[in-house]
């Protein structure tokens, strides 16, 4: 994490990169030809005869034949090249992109991309790509964690200096909520599944959650007078005692009362989902969910019985069963 | 030496903003157009107040309400928290600072971007409502986060023992939309909703259905308290505070106070209405109308009963026959609730209370001399009883 001062530091480098162009213009390896067009329109199982067959093509409004548009980048990129050597040292794009790794933020992910055409490209073009980083959010918040959103817009043109097109390309540079392991460059990190939340754990909760974990129900109970209670406090409410300890629940209770969540969904939790106030056989009565049986066949009165039970890899949960 | 605050305080001045799911305008500038709105009414200027005091809910701070309005010196502020509970616990607040002459004129607002921005039905998830994080724990992993999901728990409790049924909850929400129809101010307005269309609405969290639950509103709504012999010279009639009290119940949770002996009424609605009543002298029996808190439909039913209009477990039979409505037998949020109108946490309440008294409502009842007005339920909680001076 970064400090304000540092924060602010990173922030005016990065508006240093915009209005600026990523490096010297790319100009394509190749001139457009009908070899790389019969490929890609193999790969993208596209069978236009105006990209595929002369004849037709000559036939048609293009009078020949033309590439497809959305080839339009594929004419500028450096093949393998571009995935295993560091780049130029003057690619501006990567430095940014390292400079935003080095802050913290080393995760990214392709959010948008636009593209426009002037003209269709045909056999013989030769297409020139400049880049400029257009705009640089402010830091954000998002879904897949913290981080910067880069604008970069591309100009394509053709040999005489005209324009073919244009580009625009939005990524964040990000870093993740949670890193299970740590992100790659380049590598997009998978957005976790959504599980059920967490209890946040204190002093006067973590004991029982870690009861649940070893696959103990726990009640709260006095020391000096026996009291039970749930949900637990630090101090007994009858005998104000700070004495305490966890028994061991049997599990077995009574539907005191129910509810079915249908509206909003949350992520993480199967809807409809039924929860009810059980009352122990012990007294107390805590809030869970009813397994075993359809929500609809819930009902107060009924008898059921927690079995602690997993509900993703690492979440256990009392699920109370009905019984009988 | 003991103080009664009965009748020592009346509310001068009501203001509020349009209500909608989308006001296009900061929190700050809603809490000043309605507490700009509530002097004008009152025919006071800011100069004229040295009091303040919100929900702790509110992002805007007093002292930027007061800079924002042009508001001076202030000599008192202060904040209720427990969500809707609040609604009347700020007037307590008000009507204290002036019955010990610790202020002479407080400017009670709230006012939120609830639709557009924060939406408190999507629940705790959010990291909204309570830096109660242990408390929370109990109902997170569970899946009960929401407001809904709380009420709705009472309520299956509820209609179990006393034999309520859907159709008596439908019943509360019909009432209340007949209001809203004639309102222009309201969401539903000239939009009817029929006992049939209630029960047909889709679950939110059985056994409520959508219909079951409020609005939920962008706005701002305040209010001026001020002494008597002061309101007696303004614009408009004052509406004297005659009793107003607070409480929390014993084993006291904020909305899940499932552990109780019984969940099925509310502890701390009766302390309230026990100490209101002696406050005032009065009885249920004073009361020409009210207004009652209803973020959801069972919540007012417990009320009616906290408050005595009926025996525990009857409300479901005192709302029938439209009861409820402006002509029957306890004319009920007349200007359509937070089911129908908005929901502004009890405050858009409190300003129809005063237009009651005024004899200014659109649903206006006949007689007027008394009017209930209550806060949230499940919290810790509120009401007073205003009346004509």
């Amino acid at each position: 994490m970064l400090t304000a001062e540092q924060k602010q530091e990173l922030e005016a480098k990065l508006q240093a990169y915009v209005g600026r162009e990523t490096g010297p213009p790319s100009v394509g390896p190749d001139l457009v030809n009908e070899p790389m067009i019969r490929h890609w329109c193999e790969a993208m199982g596209d069978e236009n005869p105006v990209y595929l067959d002369p004849a037709a093509a000559k036939e048609s409004l293009h009078g020949g034949l033309v590439a497809p548009p959305t080839m339009l980048q594929a004419w500028i990129m450096r093949g393998m090249p571009m995935a295993e050597l560091p780049g130029d040292g003057d690619d501006r794009q990567l430095q940014l992109h390292q400079l935003l790794t080095e802050s913290g933020y080393p995760s990214v992910v392709a959010t948008n991309c636009e593209q426009e055409y002037t003209r269709y490209l045909v056999p013989g073009d030769q297409v020139t790509a400049r880049t400029m980083v257009e705009s640089i959010s402010e830091e954000k918040a998002t879904a897949l964690g913290v981080g910067y959103f880069i604008d970069t817009r591309t100009t394509f043109t053709d040999q005489d200096g005209r324009d073919v097109g244009w580009m625009t390309f939005r990524v964040l540079k990000f870093r993740p909520h949670e890193q299970p392991k740590p992100a790659e460059e380049g590598v997009p990190a998978a957005a976790a599944a959504p599980r059920r939340l967490r209890a946040p754990l204190g002093h006067d909760n973590a004991w029982w959650w870690e009861g649940i974990d070893r696959g103990e129900l726990l009640i709260q109970e006095c020391k000096a007078c026996g009291a039970l209670r749930h949900p637990p406090r630090p101090m007994c409410g009858e005998c104000q005692s700070l004495e305490w300890k966890g028994r061991v629940s049997a599990g077995a209770g009574t539907v005191y009362s129910w509810v079915v969540l249908h509206h909003p969904p949350i992520p993480g939790y199967e809807f409809p989902l039924a929860v009810a106030l059980i009352e122990l056989d012990e007294g107390t009565r805590l809030v869970a969910n009813v397994a075993g049986c359809a929500p609809s066949e819930v009902h107060i009165g009924q008898r059921v019985q927690a079995r602690i039970e997993n509900v993703d890899e690492e979440l256990k949960l009392p699920m109370f069963y009905p019984v009988g | 030496m003991t103080i009664t605050l009965k009748d020592r305080t009346a509310i001068a001045g009501i203001g509020q903003t349009e209500f909608s799911k989308n006001s296009g305008r900061s929190e700050l500038q809603l809490a000043a157009e309605a507490v700009k709105a509530a002097l004008d009414d009152a025919g006071l200027t800011p100069a004229d107040v040295d009091g303040m005091t919100t929900f702790t809910l509110d992002t805007n701070d007093e002292i930027e309400v007061a800079r924002a309005v042009g508001i001076g010196d202030l000599k008192f502020f202060s904040r209720v928290p427990h969500g809707g509970g609040a609604a009347i616990g700020v007037m307590l607040q008000a009507v204290m600072a002036v019955a010990t002459g610790v202020a002479e004129t407080v400017v009670v607002y709230r006012a939120f971007n609830e639709r557009s921005g924060r939406r408190y039905s999507v629940g705790i998830a959010e990291g909204i409502v309570t830096p109660d994080l242990i408390h929370w724990s109990w109902y997170l992993p569970f899946g009960l986060l929401t407001p809904a999901s709380w009420v709705a728990m009472f309520t299956q409790r509820y209609m179990h023992e006393y034999g309520c049924k859907p159709t008596d909850l439908a019943q509360v929400a019909v009432s209340t939309r007949r209001h809203a129809v004639d309102n222009p101010n309201a969401f539903f307005h000239g939009k009817t909703l029929s006992l049939e269309e209630h029960q047909a609405s889709r679950w939110i969290v059985e056994p409520l259905r959508l219909f079951d639950c409020c609005q939920e509103s962008d706005g701002g709504c305040a209010c001026i308290v001020t002494t008597p012999e002061r309101a007696r010279d303004l614009r408009h009639p004052p509406a004297l505070i005659r009793g107003v009290a607070q409480a929390a119940g014993r084993d006291q949770e904020n909305m899940t106070s499932f552990y109780r002996p019984s969940i099925s009424h509310l502890p701390e609605m009766d302390l309230v209405a026990e100490q209101m009543w002696a406050m005032s002298g009065l009885s249920h029996r004073d009361v020409d109308a009210a207004i009652i808190y209803d973020a959801f439909t069972p919540i007012v039913l417990w009320q009616l009963e906290s408050f005595g209009f009926c025996e525990r477990g009857e409300a479901k039979d005192f709302v029938k026959d439209g009861a409820l409505e402006v002509d029957g037998h306890l004319p009920c949020n007349t200007h359509g609730g937070q089911l129908s109108e908005a929901y502004i946490h009890g405050m858009n309440g409190v300003n129809e209370g005063v237009r009651l008294i005024r004899g200014t409502s659109v649903n206006q009842p006949e007689k007027n001399d008394h009017v209930l007005v209550t806060a949230g339920v499940g919290v810790p909680t509120s009401a007073m009883i205003l009346g004509k001076a």
